[in-house]
């Protein structure tokens, strides 16, 4: 026992006598961890989200296209501003605008036409960024909306509208093809929609005689939606630092467990290698008390980064405790685990450092330390339930802000465990303790 | 107490060491002398059990070393040739921590740890970080975290490498002092005047292969000529060195610059005929001296190439 814990306190010491490094290794991921958080919502989890930049081209310059500017300039996800075609073309090639919408001439007129008719339905140009395809499906949606409402309250409310129906009465009225009976149809259709007209009129004149709020009129959505976080309790907000620390916890470990494989592989090429292997120790023991301390310290790290996250940021454990130090304990066994697989299957220690840390940031990133799993593809989605650090993540968040019980924490913990014993044997059995 | 059994050692078509075989008694050194390369250090770490040999065998007071944590183990110090220390640990943190890979603990350690240091004098310098130290005082402290388990065997693989003569003569002092205590070292070096100061036997290997195994009077007695004789002439001028190599006890006669060496097996019996033949063939000379082949010229002889061109 007593060269174990000579060797464990070793490391310890070496890993603290190294105050900058320490201190170093302790602030970058606070501080990015810090600035994450504030992007993802901060403590109250409600960031102001940037708007879309949207330019339109009113060819038409009708009521029609005016009041669909207004409504689409009224909508808080995006920031509308006119423009010409030219300079729309420009901006959007350009990056400065997401998307620009062309509103050709007449089609106010031809829009109406369409509602009743399904007939020769004008075209609104949108000129869009690819590398925004998100932000475009969002403006499409609310552009069809804008549209719809517009249209059908000018047809049903709107002088142009009444203009309209008159027209398309007139057609009727002089159509050979139209049979009678649907004549008489559409006539009491049409001649309904102008008596509705003349009703909505004189309602909007009375009005504005009393200073009484005017309806809105037209085709709306026929829904609302309320929207409620579920966090772990009811008045719980969500807090944006606590899936920010997490990430950049597992994160930063991750990496500290790679130092600790390189530094085996440095190890293996010095005299104190040659040292520890004339001493009477085993295999196990050499092993043993690295997967220890690196786990020590990972403890180390976990705990000041959610003690800062407390004190300052106010990020509390809402789950299981005993779940949460679980998890911890598992992850950081996992990671002195693979830094030892890493010593094991690596050659020199310049290739080893390229290409670990290449595949330590796809665990990262695929663990959704840096991004949530669901912008990623399905199939991207699935390959993730091999990544440890999903089963990192998920644990850690159900633990801290989804406020899970124990049991929530077993699977993370369990499949963490698996990921330790898979990477320990290949460690084992692939690491060379001979120095030839 | 040590004894090393035919030890042959491959690295797939190279052949590191072949047929290395010696034996070292207790309070004995031996020296492991060969040019860089030769298959020293590979012979040391298969005697400390870092790398286990392709065939023969290692005795460590008849017994072979079975597993990583056999007790026979602790009769080994090693002294690797790259430095053995943590820079970031003070000298005493650093022993501390060896002492406990031998379950030296508490008083016991202390007690060794004090021992160590004062041997290799460094008994002011224990609180302060390995990092701070000299190339010597480094190279005193890793001699030093070998001997605190005080093994009956050490193994020294160039443990003067890159120090100042200082440093190297204290070091010597330091494994005269071991030597006195009945210590086996086993001492590999590069350097002939190391091998020659410290070791009563030599072992010498090149390209893996053990050529000779005496001690430094035998391996001379490897030689032609075990003494020179070097007669500084009055006049060179006519002298013909081949006349010489008539007389029974000369095995070799050069002239250069007015210096005449002449090579002779006895110098007791050779040296009176020499200087008697100079005389009744008219050669006088104002300086007679005579000198010693050292292992420089043993190994020119054994292997055609000189130790330091190596």
């Amino acid at each position: 026992m007593i060269p174990f814990l000579a060797l464990v306190r070793k490391d310890l010491k070496l890993f603290f006598s190294d105050r900058k490094a320490v201190i170093v290794g302790l602030l970058v991921p606070i501080v990015l961890a810090s600035f994450f958080g504030f992007l993802f919502g901060g403590q109250s989890g409600k960031a102001e989200t940037s708007k879309v930049p949207v330019l339109v081209i009113d060819q038409d310059e009708s009521n029609i296209s005016r009041s669909l500017i207004t409504q689409l300039g009224g909508d808080k996800n995006l920031d509308v501003k006119p423009a010409t075609l030219d300079a729309a073309r420009e901006a959007v090639r350009k990056g400065k605008a997401t998307v620009a919408i062309v509103i050709p001439k007449d089609f106010g007129k031809d829009a109406g036409h369409a509602l009743f008719t399904g007939e020769n339905k004008p075209e609104l140009g949108v000129l869009y960024d690819p590398s925004h395809n998100v932000e475009l499906g969002m403006v499409r949606g609310i552009l069809s909306g804008a549209v719809m409402q517009t249209v059908s309250k000018e047809m049903f409310t709107g002088k142009a509208g009444r203009e309209m129906v008159n027209e398309s009465l007139t057609q009727v009225e002089n159509n050979p093809r139209i049979s009678a009976e649907d004549r008489k149809a559409l006539r009491d259709l049409l001649g309904s929609v102008n008596a509705l007209n003349e009703r909505q009129n004189e309602h909007r004149e009375r009005e504005g005689a009393s200073g009484q709020r005017e309806l809105s009129g037209g085709l709306t959505m026929p829904y609302g939606t309320r929207e409620q976080a579920i966090t772990s309790g009811q008045d719980i907000e969500y807090n944006g630092y606590a899936h920010a620390f997490s990430g950049m916890g597992v994160q930063f470990i991750l990496f500290m467990g790679l130092d600790v494989g390189i530094a085996l592989l440095m190890l293996r090429q010095s005299g104190l290698w040659q040292r520890l292997r004339a001493a009477p120790l085993s295999r196990t023991m050499l092993l043993g008390s690295r997967t220890v301390s690196a786990s020590v310290i990972a403890g180390f790290i976990l705990l000041v980064l959610f003690g800062f996250a407390r004190v300052v940021f106010g990020v509390h454990i809402r789950g299981s405790f005993a779940g949460f130090v679980g998890v911890c304990a598992a992850f950081s066994l996992m990671t002195a685990a693979f830094g030892l697989m890493v010593a094991a299957l690596g050659e020199t220690v310049e290739a080893t450092r390229g290409y670990s840390i290449m595949a330590t940031l796809i665990m990262v990133m695929l663990g959704g330390a840096w991004v949530p799993t669901f912008v990623f593809p399905a199939w991207l989605r699935r390959l993730t339930v091999v990544v440890p650090t999903r089963w990192a993540m998920d644990g850690l968040d159900g633990m801290i802000w989804r406020g899970l019980g124990f049991s929530s924490a077993l699977a993370p913990i369990g499949v963490l465990l698996l990921f330790t014993l898979l990477f320990g044997v290949v460690a084992v059995m692939r690491f060379r303790w001979r120095t030839e | 107490m040590l004894e090393v059994k035919h030890l042959t050692k491959n690295y797939g078509k190279l052949v590191a060491v072949t047929g290395v075989s010696f034996r070292a008694d207790r309070g004995e050194t031996i020296g492991l002398l060969g040019p860089n390369g030769a298959g020293k250090t590979t012979t040391v770490s298969m005697i400390a059990g870092l790398l286990s040999p392709d065939s023969g065998e290692v005795l460590i007071e008849g017994k072979q070393v079975k597993s990583d944590t056999d007790p026979v183990k602790l009769k080994i110090g090693l002294v690797p040739q790259d430095m053995a220390l943590y820079d970031k640990l003070s000298a005493r943190d650093n022993l501390t921590f060896f002492a406990a890979l031998y379950s030296l603990a508490g008083a016991k350690a202390k007690q060794a740890i004090d021992d160590v240091l004062n041997l290799v004098g460094l008994s002011d310098r224990a609180g302060d970080k390995v990092e701070t130290f000299s190339g010597g005082m480094k190279r005193r402290l890793n001699l030093a975290a070998a001997l605190l388990h005080d093994p009956q065997i050490l193994l020294l693989d160039e443990p003067t490498v890159g120090v100042d003569p200082q440093s190297r003569n204290a070091i010597f002092d330091n494994l005269e002092a071991l030597k006195k205590r009945g210590k086996t070292l086993i001492y590999t070096t590069h350097y002939m005047e190391e091998a020659e100061r410290l070791c009563d036997r030599i072992v010498i290997i090149d390209h893996g292969k053990m050529i000779a195994n005496d001690t430094l009077q035998g391996l001379h007695k490897l030689l032609p000529v075990t003494n020179v004789i070097a007669i500084d002439l009055d006049d060179a001028d006519g002298f013909r060195p081949e006349q010489m190599l008539a007389l029974p006890m000369v095995k070799s006669c050069d002239l250069q610059e007015g210096t005449l060496r002449v090579g002779v097996h006895d110098l007791s019996r050779g040296a009176p005929g020499v200087l008697r033949w100079l005389a009744e063939n008219g050669h006088s000379y104002h300086h007679v001296s005579s000198e010693q082949p050292d292992l420089e010229t043993v190994f020119l002889t054994l292997t055609g190439r000189s130790l330091r061109d190596s």
